[in-house]
Parts: C-alpha cells; sequence; structure tokens
C-alpha cells in the first residue's frame, strides 16, 4: 500500500486518535494521542492488509519549548510481507510522561523502551524489566533532553569517586614479607 | 552412597561474565544463572562504551558529524559512513553521481568482506580453532591497505561525504583491488576447507540458537540472523540505495536458523560481496565524485584556495552548517550487522535537532537470553559469536 493510503486507513479507524498526518521526502508520519497506543499497535500488526510484523525502531524526541507535548515517541514500522512502512508518533506531555509499552505486539521493543526512559525519562506501562540501560542505574537525570547540559553534570557521579577512591587506595598497597 | 545422594545438594550458581572476557568481544556483561551446566537466566548489561554519540551529534553540523558514524561499528566503519550520508542526501533532498554511487557501494562491499572476516576469525577462534583466524587477518590486511591507499586512513575513514566521496579512485587502486576479487573466492574455499565439514564445528553449532522465522521478525532481527531463519529481507534488494539496483546479487538463507545455519548465510554474504565488487569495477561509470549542489556540500579544496565564491560557501558550510528543510526521514542500510537506520529531525538549521541511530548490535545483544537460556554454557559462546555485535555500535 501506498504510506498515504495507509494514513487514512489508520485514520478511518481510530478518527478520534489521529493528530494529523504529514509527508515528506516520501514517507508518512502520522501523530496520534497516547491514549490507546497499546490498542493502535495491535491493529497495525494484525490488520492483514497491513501487517506491520517488523518494528524497526522506538525512540524519543524532545520538543522543549516547540511543541505544547514536550516528549514525542517515534515508532517505524514495517511490513516484510507487503513492502510497505509507516512512522507512528505518539504525543506525550511533560506532566503525565507515561505510554503503554507495545512489548505485547513486538518483543523488540524490549531495549528500544528502556532506552527511551533513559535517555528521556518517559514511563513504559507494563514493561516486564524496566530499568535504566545505557546510563548507571544510579544516574541523576535525563541525558538527551534538550535542557541536559552538554559538557557534563555539574555535581560528579558517586559510581566515578568511588573508582577514583579504589583507585588511590590500590596505589598505596605495599608487599609485606 | 546414600547417605552422600541424600546430603548432595545442587544450588543454582550466579556468574558474571564480562565486561572484561575475551569471548563477549568487546565490554559485554553477562548475568549467568546456572544450574550446573545449563544456563536458566542470561541477563545482558551494556552501556560500559556508552560515549553519547546522538548528543554530540544533536551538537554538531551534518558534516561534522560524519567522523561519528566511525566510531559506531568502528571495524565496518566505511559501511556506517555509507548509511549516514545516505540518510543525510535523502533529507537534503540531493543524490551523488553515478560514478560516486558505485564507488560507495564498492567501498561498502569491501567493508562488509572485512568485517565478516573478522567475524570468521574471531567466532571460529571462540569456538576452539586458531587456524582461521591467522589466515582471515591475512586477507583483512588487503583491505586495510587498500583503505589506506584510498584516503590515508585504515579504521576509521570517513571517506565517503555528504554528495558524493572525498576523492576519486586511482587505476592503481582498481587494479589492485581486482586482483584481491580474482584471488578471494580460491582463499574462501580454503576457510570454507578449513571450518564448513569440520565435524568439531558442525557439533559446536548445528542445532545451538534456534529461532524461528516469526520470532526473529517479531524481536526486530535482521541481517545474517533473520536471513538464517529463512526471511529474505535485505534492505539491499527491499529499499536499494547508492548502486544496488544495478548490480546482480544473490541473497543467501538459511533454514533452520539456528548457528550453523547463520554462519552459512554469512560465508555466502562474503562470495556474494566478491560478485558485487567485481561488478562495480567493471561497470564503473566516468564522471564526476561530487554532486553539483553547492548549498549542501563541501565544494573542492583547491577551489577554496583559489576562488571566493567556495571560499565564502565553505566558510558558512562549516561554521552555519547548511539550510536544511524542515522535517524528517528515516533511512536504513544493510550494514554487515544488520540494519542500520539513521533518523534525522531537522528544524531548519545546519545542525539535526534529533540524530537517531537504529543500531543491528543493540537489538541482536538483547536477543541474547531468549538464545542462551535452557542452552548449555559452553553455547553462549557459540550464541554470542553468531549475533555478531560491535559493542561500540550497541552503545553508542
Amino acid at each position: 500500500m501506498e504510506p498515504l493510503a495507509i494514513a487514512d486507513k489508520i485514520k478511518e479507524k481510530f478518527p478520534d486518535e489521529v493528530l494529523g498526518i504529514k509527508e515528506f521526502r516520501g514517507q508518512v508520519a502520522v501523530t496520534m494521542k497516547k491514549g490507546r497506543m497499546l490498542e493502535i499497535s495491535r491493529y497495525l500488526h494484525d490488520e492483514p492488509e497491513l501487517y506491520f510484523d517488523y518494528l524497526i525502531d522506538v525512540c524519543g524526541v524532545d520538543y522543549l519549548g516547540k511543541k505544547d507535548n514536550r516528549f514525542e515517541v517515534v515508532y517505524h514500522l514495517y511490513s516484510i510481507k507487503h513492502r510497505h512502512a509507516i512512522r507512528i508518533k505518539a504525543e506525550v506531555p511533560e506532566n503525565d510522561s507515561s505510554i503503554d509499552s507495545v512489548m505485547p505486539v513486538w518483543v523488540g521493543a524490549n531495549w528500544h523502551e528502556r532506552e527511551c526512559y533513559d535517555m528521556y525519562g518517559v514511563v513504559f506501562k507494563g514493561h516486564p524489566d524496566f530499568r535504566r540501560i545505557l546510563m548507571p542505574e544510579d544516574w541523576e537525570g535525563h541525558p538527551l533532553r534538550k535542557d541536559y547540559p552538554l559538557k557534563g553534570p555539574v555535581k560528579e557521579w558517586p559510581g566515578f569517586l568511588d573508582v577514583l577512591d579504589r583507585a588511590k587506595r590500590f596505589r598505596e598497597f605495599e608487599w609485606h614479607e | 552412597m546414600e547417605d552422600i545422594e541424600k546430603t548432595f545438594e545442587t544450588k543454582e550458581l550466579t556468574v558474571s561474565m564480562g565486561p572484561q572476557h575475551p569471548a563477549t568481544h568487546g565490554v559485554l556483561r553477562l548475568v549467568l544463572n546456572l544450574d550446573g551446566e545449563t544456563v536458566v537466566k542470561c541477563t545482558p548489561y551494556v552501556g560500559y562504551l556508552h560515549r553519547g554519540i546522538e548528543k554530540l551529534g544533536e551538537n554538531r553540523t551534518y558534516f561534522s558529524a560524519l567522523p561519528l558514524s566511525d566510531r559506531l561499528d568502528y571495524i565496518a566503519s566505511m559501511n556506517n559512513n555509507v548509511g549516514y550520508v545516505n540518510a543525510v542526501e535523502k533529507l537534503f533532498g540531493i543524490e551523488a553521481p553515478e560514478r560516486a554511487k558505485f564507488i560507495r557501494t564498492m567501498v561498502a562491499e569491501m567493508g562488509r568482506i572485512s568485517s565478516h572476516i573478522i567475524w570468521l576469525g574471531t567466532h571460529v577462534l571462540d569456538i576452539g580453532a586458531t587456524t582461521p583466524f591467522l589466515y582471515a587477518f591475512r586477507e583483512r590486511e588487503v583491505i586495510m591497505d587498500l583503505f589506506e591507499m584510498l584516503c590515508g586512513a585504515r579504521l576509521t575513514v570517513s571517506y565517503p561525504r555528504v554528495g558524493g566521496v572525498r576523492n576519486d579512485i586511482s587505476q592503481e587502486f582498481l587494479d589492485r583491488l581486482y586482483e584481491f576479487v580474482l584471488d578471494f573466492p580460491s582463499k574462501m574455499d580454503d576457510y570454507e576447507t578449513l571450518v564448513t565439514e569440520n565435524r568439531i564445528w558442525k557439533a559446536r553449532t548445528v542445532g545451538i540458537g534456534v529461532i524461528s522465522a516469526e520470532e526473529a521478525i517479531n524481536w526486530g532481527l535482521t541481517g545474517a540472523i533473520l536471513r538464517g531463519s529463512g526471511v529474505d529481507y535485505d534492505v539491499r534488494k527491499y529499499a536499494p540505495y547508492d548502486a544496488y539496483d544495478k548490480v546482480d546479487f544473490d541473497v543467501p538463507i538459511g533454514r533452520k536458523g539456528d548457528c550453523y545455519d547463520r554462519y552459512l548465510v554469512k560465508m555466502g554474504e562474503m562470495r556474494q560481496a566478491n560478485r558485487i565488487l567485481k561488478q562495480c569495477i567493471e561497470k564503473l561509470p566516468a564522471g564526476p565524485v561530487m554532486a553539483d549542489a553547492p548549498k549542501f556540500t563541501l565544494p573542492p579544496k583547491d577551489m577554496v584556495l583559489k576562488d571566493m565564491e567556495h571560499l565564502i560557501h565553505q566558510f558558512i558550510l562549516i561554521t552555519k552548517g547548511p539550510t536544511v528543510p524542515e522535517g524528517e526521514v528515516y533511512m536504513g542500510t544493510e550494514v554487515p550487522k544488520g540494519e542500520l537506520g539513521f533518523y534525522f529531525v531537522s528544524d531548519g538549521t545546519g545542525k539535526p535537532y534529533r540524530m537517531r541511530v537504529r543500531a543491528p548490535s543493540f537489538i541482536h545483544a538483547s536477543v541474547l537470553p531468549r538464545l542462551c537460556e535452557g542452552g548449555l554454557i559452553a553455547d553462549v559462546i557459540a550464541n554470542i559469536g553468531t549475533i555478531d555485535i560491535v559493542l561500540g555500535e550497541c552503545d553508542r
């Protein structure tokens, strides 16, 4: 199916959920409300004409000061059978930054969602193993947010201080007969 | 005897494998819960090599973020560069000239061979065969020398440019590459003689880490793992970029989806890459290697030194970056590990508002528990080798 026809089909099925459809360089993005994301995913996966069996990617985008809803969770979908693709974007406001996990539909969303939480602080409800992935577990802040400083935080990460301390102690170590 | 059996208890054992372990191919850490030799639970920990490439990319212009892509999958940096420039070109709406497309296809396939050769050497070494490793590095050295001849760098090449390639290739380069291409199939025969029908090799890989086609797609696996399960998904065929629609090649696929089939797929891919290389050399068209789009591509250096207009273009493109239309683009390319995707959100300035790297190794590392749980601890090594991950790409 053509990407715009797919977008129209989604809009027909969920008229209240679709906020906008945009085309750029032959790729179509459908912006949606976040409320019924799991249901929409299941429809996209199971509907025989669409059959989006392959979830390419899940990632977050931070539109600080640019849009009313600060975050967007972007899903890239592809159908290996029909060879068509679509981009679904769910708007997530800052004061209620949680969205349904799509892991029941695509298992591959597992680490993507963890990374999205790690980098943006978006919480995925229903994820079975929800914790940070790339940053240490006791890290403060979410690095890919636009208000996070580029050149490191003011405060040193406790784990690093710990390593420095241990290195110092090991330097002082002496062999005893 | 009975007394001993009564008092003898087994206990679940937790072993931390990595982050410094030769068989985890980088700084991957696996926490394995073992019942005897059987893996009950496997938990991968990644992030030891996280350098914030996505954050850095958001703070650089499209041109100066190119070298960051070298540092993703550092043993196939040429393929990452090709993926990056293709995505940026799609965003800019420009197209590279025909000759540049063929050159990119050529260097990308060289990168594929060199990456697969490293994979073959290390994977086989992990399982216990030393000889192929030594031979594999002999062939890789030829490709590394050719890269050095092309652009002066061996590992982090940054040779492709937005709108084409950095410099044209010489006749000497083509002659030496052609020599390699003619010679390579016999080297492949050598590897296959050593490994393919080897009884120990087959005992260690046949039926290990089986994943079905439906499950592999659902996990989002790509590259040789997906094709080993019998799905012919290859970005080069499904959405051709560069000159892949002008060369003739097959996509090898497996049937059972075990380690052995994945091995066969990768070996087949090397032969196909060699075939593509041969066609690229034979069909290489004449013409320029940079697109004629002064607003989006860096001007040639000799003109910058001679001509005022080019100097101004260079100055603006380097300091401010190009004026890019507002919008967003996702572009996937087939790198040796699988599908590498770049997703750019542009807000109209010279820097990407969001640069997302869809790294195949990240997804492939996430499938490790699925492959390892229920198997033996020795099979964990075979599984890590077969999914061919590079942690630089996984952690970004």
